[in-house]
């Protein structure tokens, strides 16, 4: 188990258990956390599983790809650095603890 | 803040996010979802696609039971609608506990599609790919390689012919129109694809219906027999009406809506791919089978019953997508009408125009292109040839 917090736009923390090998997207989904929509599955189809890296984990957690940075400039809020398709973030044991920072809205 | 229980029929990718959308929206009415499949509601895209491969149900959750409990809406599954009594403002329906009524405020129709089974002797040999049931039967199926023979190259075929050809099966794919995705794509992109699923190693059969299906493979309308050891059907699919048409309501190409996506009944409405709903563009009237049209239309829907504003019409950009192989194929817009004009931008982008002005463009492995027209035309801004060859080239 890897232990993933997420940052609602309003400071609101939920801090889950994740399966070693789930997306950041899909472990949302599946703990019923509100702020990620992943409205494609996770084909990087859309940009609706947005969100921020806390700073203290964008070195582990890598620079997003080309394509995804791509789907990123439809993202429905603002694009920083620290933006990342959240199914694109596979959970390794690296990255026990992360948190990751939800933006205002996905739509 | 109308507290009216909303009853929503079907469970799909749509009538769940009805649920969550007024939820959202902050109604606080007893909120009821029915569907007739086992389990809870989830993702079909992925069922010919990442599913194949992985075989993992777990992926295709859209939310665990707990949303159910602290959202307080009541998930009914396995449960058939019956008959919509309008005049009691009340659905019967039959399910594990038998049968019962729910009085409705508002009642919305998220009824979805069913596979075509065209008029072919001896369908029974052949498989479907539309829900989680036929896909765990197919993966079962192809657990040794065989000689697949899929009737209809459209996305669902198409895209499981791709995974089956990776997978080391022979694929034979059977089109009765001319083209590969014909009511989706241009023929510019149907001939692209075309090339790239024989480069993978498809057969693919043109302009002939299949009139007959045994053990041994799958006979034509001109005589011409396709050996096949295992047969899919992926021949589209026709929306589920036949509810909203014995209560009365306007059916024709799915159930008839208005642009606030209302039914002839203004206390129902309909979403997804079993709803004709007027294009905001163009005004004709169109049914769009997609995630993107009916979880938009979903929002749209709750965010209507819960403000009791009914002031906004629906307007969101229609998009697509299509994962063959490594090829992503994705469209921004939707062109249809015999007045489309195609134009080739570059190998991976092809534009297409109507009497409007862009219609749609449709893209492969190029998510920046397509990203940036989804937001013009969001914007309702025009987009003419040398912009898009300038955007093409990037």
């Amino acid at each position: 188990m890897v232990k993933v917090t997420y940052v609602s736009h309003d400071g609101d923390k939920t801090t889950v258990d994740a399966e070693e090998g789930a997306s950041v997207m899909h472990t949302a989904i599946a703990n019923d956390v509100e702020g990620i929509v992943g409205e494609c599955g996770g084909a990087m189809m859309c940009a609706t599983c947005h969100c921020y890296v806390d700073d203290a984990w964008t070195a582990a957690v890598g620079v997003r790809h080309d394509e995804e940075g791509e789907m990123l400039e439809g993202a429905s809020a603002e694009v920083t650095e620290r933006s990342r398709l959240s199914c694109q973030i596979k959970l390794t044991p690296e990255l026990d603890g992360l948190v990751v920072h939800l933006p205002e809205d996905q739509i | 803040m109308s507290r009216e229980p909303v009853v929503i029929v079907g469970a799909g990718q749509g009538g769940l996010q009805a649920a969550i959308s007024l939820r959202q929206a902050g109604f606080d009415g007893p909120v009821s979802l029915i569907g007739t499949e086992p389990g809870l509601p989830y993702q079909r895209p992925p069922l010919s696609k990442a599913y194949l491969k992985d075989g993992d149900p777990e992926a295709l959750a859209l939310r665990p039971q707990s949303f159910f409990e602290t959202k307080d809406v009541s998930y009914l599954p396995e449960t058939t609608v019956l008959r919509i009594d309008r005049a009691a403002g009340r659905v019967e329906v039959s399910g594990p506990a038998g049968e019962t009524a729910l009085p409705y405020g508002q009642l919305i129709l998220a009824t979805g599609t069913r596979n075509v089974r065209p008029r072919i002797e001896g369908l029974e040999h052949a498989c479907d790919l539309r829900t989680l049931t036929d896909a765990r039967t197919l993966r079962d199926r192809l657990g040794a390689p065989r000689r697949i023979a899929v009737i209809g190259g459209g996305f669902i075929g198409l895209e499981f012919a791709a995974v089956a050809l990776k997978q080391g099966h022979e694929v034979a794919v059977i089109e009765a129109a001319p083209r590969l995705m014909a009511r989706a794509v241009s023929p510019i992109m149907s001939d692209a694809f075309a090339a790239l699923h024989r480069g993978w190693g498809a057969e693919l059969y043109f302009g002939q219906p299949a009139i007959a299906v045994d053990a041994g493979g799958v006979t034509l309308a001109s005589g011409e027999r396709v050996a096949a050891d295992f047969v899919l059907l992926a021949a589209g699919v026709q929306p589920n009406a036949e509810l909203a048409a014995e209560a009365g309501l306007e059916t024709g190409n799915g159930i008839t809506v208005d642009d606030r996506l209302r039914t002839s009944d203004p206390a129902i409405s309909a979403l997804g791919d079993c709803a004709c709903f007027p294009d905001p563009r163009t005004g004709r009237p169109i049914r769009l089978e997609s995630v993107q049209a009916a979880t938009d239309h979903a929002r749209s829907i709750a965010a209507r019953i819960a403000s009791g504003d009914d002031r906004a019409a629906y307007g969101a950009v229609p998009w697509f997508w299509s994962d063959q192989g490594d090829r992503k194929l994705q469209i921004a817009g939707y062109a249809a009408g015999p007045e489309t004009t195609d134009t080739a931008i570059s190998d991976t982008v092809v534009a297409r125009f109507d009497t409007h002005g862009l219609a749609a463009v449709e893209t492969v492995n190029s998510a920046r292109v397509h990203m940036k027209i989804r937001r013009c035309l969001a914007a309702g801004e025009e987009v003419d040839l040398p912009q898009l060859e300038e955007l093409a080239e990037g």
